[in-house]
Formats: structure tokens, sequence, C-alpha cells
């Protein structure tokens, strides 16, 4: 059955109507969260506001065991959902650049378009420098391409690479998350939080 | 009396909440489109089709563009994360709207002023916008929806993310607290 635009159940249009509908919910969510605050998102990194942490994890293992039972129920097939690839080496320095961003900048670009949204300066001049990057990026592209194809190892998939089965896997990643659920309560009652 | 309650009660939503409804609104996507959400994808793409517009010889040579097209048919601005975060805007503005938050502002902590947070904004963009490029994707389109298919690049570039942020706050501390 699903996914429903990979098998031709709706058409191309239907399909870019409905990422539209999608992006309503995926904003709406992530302002409700509080995910236009730049210093809400930067509480992480100091401990005191946890909820990216919260947020973020929820929301990846709720998606993970919903595709998970789907596939169990045969409502989608798993081998027809996008995995993204893994090049290793651009991922992490890719990652490490983005982590950089994420502490000066104080948001990511998700959550920059939710606090632009809402009248946030700080999130559109943040969303200015998205696109002056992005066409750094396009323009010195033979700076970067050797490093962005180097170490190529198809879409594996992390349970495989580790011989796990996706469910003991998906177990053990419900306990971490349930783990670090337990240490961020903590962390924030440790760390004193201003009103912003 | 009555204002105060009303503004606690709508302040923000619960995280655990919050976070199983953007599980929901991710498994959707996977369901419909067979792909995650995403961001950096949308910038990239007025990227391209602004250049192909405006400067069409570079961008017809130039190996970003070509490999671009080469990947993808079409028009670059007609592109399923582009349609997202358009809905993004829309959602982000009506909930900013029930909980009361419609307002202009620079946002950033007392101890700074707006304009040592708008430079350090922008540059806080211009890596993300570059590393996005390099990561296949941001902390949406890599990060979260790699992980809700489990892919192994996906949770690297997370963990990078993560470990960057953390590794380099105590450098930008002055900025946030």
């Amino acid at each position: 059955m699903g996914p429903l635009a990979v098998n031709d159940i709706i058409s191309s249009n239907t399909n870019f109507f409905l990422a539209f509908v999608i992006g309503i919910g995926f904003g709406f969510v992530l302002e409700q969260c509080g995910f236009s605050s730049s210093r809400k998102l930067a509480g992480l990194f100091y401990g005191y506001d946890m909820v990216v942490l919260k947020v973020f994890f929820t929301g990846g293992v709720t998606a993970m065991l919903g595709l998970l039972f789907f596939s169990l129920f045969g409502w989608v097939d798993l081998g027809m959902v996008y995995v993204n690839p893994t090049f290793l080496a651009s991922a992490v320095v890719g990652g490490l650049i983005m982590g950089a961003g994420f502490i000066m900048g104080g948001f990511c670009p998700g959550t920059s378009f939710c606090g632009a949204a809402i009248g946030k300066i700080d999130a559109m001049i943040f969303i200015l420098g998205l696109f002056i990057g992005v066409y750094f990026y396009a323009f010195g592209y033979p700076l970067f391409e050797t490093l962005y194809k180097a170490t190529p190892m198809g879409s594996p998939k992390i349970s495989t690479m580790i011989g796990l089965s996706d469910g003991i896997f998906a177990l053990i990643l419900v306990v971490v998350a349930l783990g670090m659920f337990y240490v961020s309560e903590w962390v924030e009652k440790t760390f004193p939080r201003e009103e912003y | 009396m009555e204002k105060t309650t009303l503004s606690n009660r709508t302040k923000y939503l619960n995280p655990y909440i919050g976070g199983v409804l953007l599980g929901l609104v991710l498994l959707a996507a996977n369901f419909i489109a067979g792909r995650g959400l995403g961001a950096s994808g949308a910038i990239k793409s007025v990227v391209v089709s602004t250049t192909q517009t405006v400067a069409p010889k570079y961008a017809e040579n130039a190996r970003f563009f070509k490999e671009y097209k080469e990947e993808h048919s079409g028009s670059p601005m007609k592109n399923w994360l582009v349609f997202q975060m358009l809905g993004v805007l829309v959602g982000g503005f009506v909930s900013g709207a029930f909980a009361g938050r419609l307002k202009f502002k620079v946002e950033h902590s007392p101890k700074i002023t707006s304009r040592r947070r708008l430079i350090f904004a922008l540059l806080g963009g211009i890596f993300f916008g570059v590393g996005s490029q390099l990561g296949r994707g941001c902390t949406s389109g890599s990060a979260l929806s790699g992980m809700a298919v489990l892919s192994f690049g996906g949770i690297i570039t997370m963990m990078a993310i993560f470990g960057g942020a953390y590794a380099l706050a105590w450098f930008f501390r002055k900025n946030w607290i």
C-alpha cells in the first residue's frame, strides 16, 4: 500500500499538495513546542532547557516505531522508503560544521523558518546566512567535492551494521531515549532557567 | 487574573506530547511520500533556481548545478521540500497566532546587544548552510528523518551536529547564559 506516492496511488500533484499540508503540521508542532525561540533551543547546550532533546527523540522514536508497525501490518513497504545514504567523512565534517552553526546561530534551518514565521528577526537573519552558506557551497563546489564524495557506503541501516534486527535496535533506542529523558529532567532542575 | 491563566495555559506544548505529534507528522511524510521531512533541501532548490535564472550559462557548466540537474527532473522549485517548507511558514504562523506570539523582535540574552545577536545569527546560518550541503541534509532531513529510518549516515550526522555544538558551547556561552 504505502508509500502512496511511490506506489502511484496518489498523483505527483497530490503529493506536492500533501507536502504543503505536512509542512503545516511540521511548522505548527515545532512552534507549539517553542522551537521558534533560539534561547529555548540553545538551552540544550547549557542544560537550562532540554526541550530539543525531549521533542527530537520522542519524535524520532515515534516515527521509527510507527514505520516498523506499519511495515508489520503490511501498510508500508519499507524497501520503498528513502533511507539517507551514508558518506562517512562528509556526514561527520558536515555535522560538525552544522554544530558550530547551531551554537552560534541558535537555530537549525527548520526552526529558523518557524521563528521567522512569528516575526523573530534573528531567525530571518539566520535564514539569510543559510542562503549565503548554500550559495557559497554551490559556487565553491570544487573545494568541497572530494570530501562530499569520499567514503561512500551505500544506504546502510545502523541495525544491519551492528548485526541486530530492526526491532531489537528500536527497542534499544527506546530504552536509551527514556534514559536521556530521565537525565534531562534532572539536568533542568540543576541548571536555573531565566524567563524568556 | 483570567488573562494570566490563559497565557500560562497557552505557553508551550508539553514536549513529550509535542514529540509524539512531530513523530506522527514524520510518519505521515514517510507513508505518503516515502521520504522524511527536511528544510535545507528547499533552500538548495531556491539557490539552484535563482542561479539558473540569473546566470543560465554558468549554471549549465558549473559542476554543482550540473549534478543537481542529473539527479532531479523538472523545475527545482517543483520540489517536495519547497512545498513542505511553505507549509512550515504557514503552520508556524498559525501556531504563533493562536498562542499570541506574533511579534517582530530580535530575541537575545539580556547580557548581549541585538547587534551581537544578529551577527552571530548570520554566522550561524552561513555555517549551517555549508554544513547541510556536506551532510546531505540538516537536523530535519538528515538527523531526525534519518533516525526514523535507522539510516547509519543520518545517525552519524545527528551525533556530529549535537556533539559539535556541545564541544563549542563553552566558547559561545556569553551569547546565551
